[in-house]
């Protein structure tokens, strides 16, 4: 149970050893030690995850996960709740690609699509119906600005994270009155093994800045985040831009 | 407290009004009401829940079925006599009171309010401003009738299953639901309480004069300002007394001395915004609270509702503190660890966090309920308002008792740090194991039982 004052007692983390993920355990470890479920693939990085969070404080369980997989959700979410409730559960999973190869690789296109659109919606449906049956919980989403327009440079990772951030809005109107609710958070570029070798874009932001927006967005029962807070107006602004101008962006 | 959401089920809060989850609510009349019930309660479980006086989420079950006890509402048998009454659990005590004060019988034990019910009692063993002298609620009572996960009505008492009996007792309802109860009662000559106050310029005279001359009292409490610092930190406002003999009373009152009139006077509406109860006019208000109550008065005659129940003349007064609620911080540490008690009141007061009402009470002797709060003591309550912060400074508080070597009161609690819940409570593992017993596949549970792992 989330407590009167915010404090969590379970953490879910889909995608458990993304940057993110494993930075939000921490911010909350620092609060309280609490119990961690890590959801991801049976990696040394995880074990390694694994074990850097029993150091901070935590009770970890290791549950196995595989976005490629389509029948790896429902397997992870079982398993996750067998131990008792879940108070947040983190959905920190993507990737962004290879945007030369997606141009033209359809089958990438796909399997991008696998793993940032279709792997997130139905994990989200799951959660959502463990939390409506257990009258409390919060589904934190990770959604990115790249959804609010996408651009020429990386429109296939765009599109994924526009549906799956229009899914997870949408999921939460329909969870009112529930006890369970949804945070969508949309960080701008995050300095993280994902982002790595890339030029950072502007209003680049580390994974512990968007820990702490979701430690904080959590605590507040906020709906939308974004990270840092000015993007909601720059990407405001950025939506109005004419095609042919944004077009020219050095975005 | 209560509001219905689409899917039939009700948002319920406890008295602070935080963390609301949504539960299936059915009110039960009858033992075999809750029986049905008990049948139905599927995956999330089943609690009782009576007039949700407590001011967390020991009534709540998220997600699962609640039991509203509030109709069970039957005065079985008065034995005058004995001064024992035989009631069911969702009696309150204010219908006791109404009921038997004008007959000389007064309820053992009444918590601040008189609106808890007798099974609410029992599942949170309250305490009142005479524990030193009589213990727990659950002390008083003779038996009760348990019904269990199996469906069976158990007679438990002190002298039968008393393992069973003393899981129950500040069990929070986990054990089971309470159907009814025999209590024994206070004999009580006049509805009148003789009250001394005094008042002590700092806590160090405070303590002093509670470990010097409580004895002599059989009701006593003392009132905090937790915003002063300094020289005046723990500035407090003591106000003790025992129910006044018909000859005491003044001729006008003893025709009649026995009577009688609870009553709320008037109700708070739902329209305070959060932010009204603030450091300035908490400390505004403190102020005025310890400079009229009188420096020394002896032998004053309240009323039972003055005396011991000042806030229940408002109904809902805890909107006053807005939409975000507020909680109650209540720990006891030992005797003899006056310093941590020190501490905290300093940290409290320095930390800008408004505490409107703190309560400060010498507990006599712990009691045998596995769960039971009261140990001999210093107990003191705090009523904070939910600001951003305040996660942080209770989890440093409750260090600080842990390592005192005392604990926080569960029928308060909204948020204390579960992994230090087993030091509070040594017995922890005699309630588990009592609770295996009875209830192996855990059909009682709750959000707080959930929360704290219990």
């Amino acid at each position: 149970m989330i407590d009167a004052l915010g404090s969590v007692g379970t953490l879910l983390l889909v995608g458990g050893t993304s940057d993110i993920a494993v930075a939000t355990a921490h911010r909350y470890l620092r609060e309280r030690p609490l119990r961690i479920v890590l959801a991801a693939r049976d990696t040394p990085r995880r074990d390694a995850v694994a074990e850097e969070l029993r150091a901070g404080g935590g009770t970890v369980e290791v549950v196995d996960f595989d976005a490629d997989d389509p029948a790896s959700p429902q397997r992870m979410v079982e398993r996750a709740f067998a131990g008792g409730d879940v108070d947040v559960a983190v959905v920190a999973f993507g990737q962004l690609g290879d945007e030369q190869r997606l141009r033209t690789d359809a089958t990438a296109v796909a399997g991008l699509a696998q793993v940032n659109y279709v792997a997130p919606v139905v994990v989200g449906t799951l959660l959502a119906e463990r939390m409506r049956g257990q009258g409390h919980g919060v589904i934190v989403a990770l959604s990115s600005v790249a959804g609010e327009r996408p651009r020429a440079s990386n429109f296939v990772y765009g599109s994924t994270k526009a549906g799956m951030d229009a899914f997870y809005s949408g999921l939460a109107d329909s969870l009112v009155g529930s006890g369970a609710s949804v945070v969508v958070v949309r960080p701008g570029f995050v300095h993280s093994k994902m982002t790595a070798g890339r030029p950072a874009a502007p209003l680049s932001i580390t994974p512990e800045a968007v820990a702490a927006a979701i430690v904080d967005a959590v605590r507040r029962g906020r709906h939308t985040v974004w990270v840092p807070g000015v993007m909601r107006a720059v990407m405001s602004a950025l939506r109005h831009v004419p095609r042919p101008l944004f077009r020219r962006l050095p975005l | 407290m209560a509001d219905r959401s689409r899917s039939g089920q009700v948002a319920l809060t406890g008295w602070g009004r935080t963390a609301p989850t949504p539960a299936t609510v059915t009110t039960a009349a009858s033992a075999d009401e809750v029986r049905a019930l008990l049948g139905e309660a599927g995956p999330r479980g089943l609690l009782a829940r009576g007039l949700a006086r407590s001011y967390g989420d020991a009534a709540q079950n998220a997600g699962g079925h609640v039991l509203d006890t509030t109709a069970l509402d039957g005065v079985l048998d008065v034995d005058l006599g004995a001064a024992v009454v035989e009631v069911e659990a969702g009696v309150s005590l204010d219908r006791l009171m109404t009921l038997l004060v004008p007959l000389g019988l007064f309820v053992p034990v009444t918590a601040g309010t008189r609106y808890v019910t007798v099974g609410g009692a029992i599942a949170a063993d309250i305490h009142g401003k005479d524990h030193h002298r009589t213990g727990s609620f659950s002390r008083h009572v003779e038996w009760l009738d348990l019904l269990t996960a199996d469906g069976e009505v158990r007679r438990i008492g002190p002298d039968r299953d008393p393992e069973l009996f003393w899981a129950t007792a500040g069990g929070m309802g986990l054990t089971g639901v309470v159907l009814r109860a025999a209590v024994r009662m206070r004999r009580i000559e006049t509805a009148q309480l003789l009250v001394d106050t005094d008042r002590t310029p700092d806590l160090d005279a405070l303590l002093e004069l509670l470990t010097a001359t409580d004895h002599l009292y059989d009701y006593s409490v003392a009132w905090i300002d937790c915003v002063a610092r300094g020289a005046r930190l723990g500035r407090s406002v003591l106000t003790r007394g025992r129910f006044a003999h018909r000859d005491e009373l003044p001729a006008r009152h003893r025709a009649d001395p026995l009577r009688y009139s609870g009553s709320v006077r008037l109700t708070a509406p739902d329209l305070f915004p959060s932010g009204l109860l603030n450091p300035v006019t908490v400390a505004a208000f403190n102020e005025v609270w310890y400079r009229k109550a009188p420096a020394r008065r002896r032998a004053q005659l309240q009323s039972i509702p003055t005396f011991f129940h000042p806030l229940d003349g408002v109904g809902s007064w805890n909107r006053v503190y807005g939409r975000r609620g507020f909680v109650q911080y209540q720990f006891v540490v030992p005797l003899g660890q006056e310093e941590t008690l020190r501490c905290v009141v300093e940290r409290i007061a320095t930390s800008g966090t408004a505490s409107f009402l703190a309560v400060l009470k010498r507990f006599g002797a712990g009691d045998p309920g596995y769960l039971s709060f009261p140990q001999e003591g210093w107990t003191l309550a705090l009523d904070i308002p939910v600001v951003a912060g305040l996660a942080e400074l209770l989890d440093g508080l409750d260090e600080l008792v842990v390592a005192a070597g005392g604990r926080i009161y569960l029928a308060k609690d909204a948020r204390v740090r579960p992994d230090l819940l087993p030091r509070m409570y040594p017995r922890l593992d005699r309630f588990r194991a009592v609770r295996a017993r009875v209830d192996p596949g855990g059909v009682f549970t709750s959000d707080l039982a959930r929360r704290l792992c219990l």
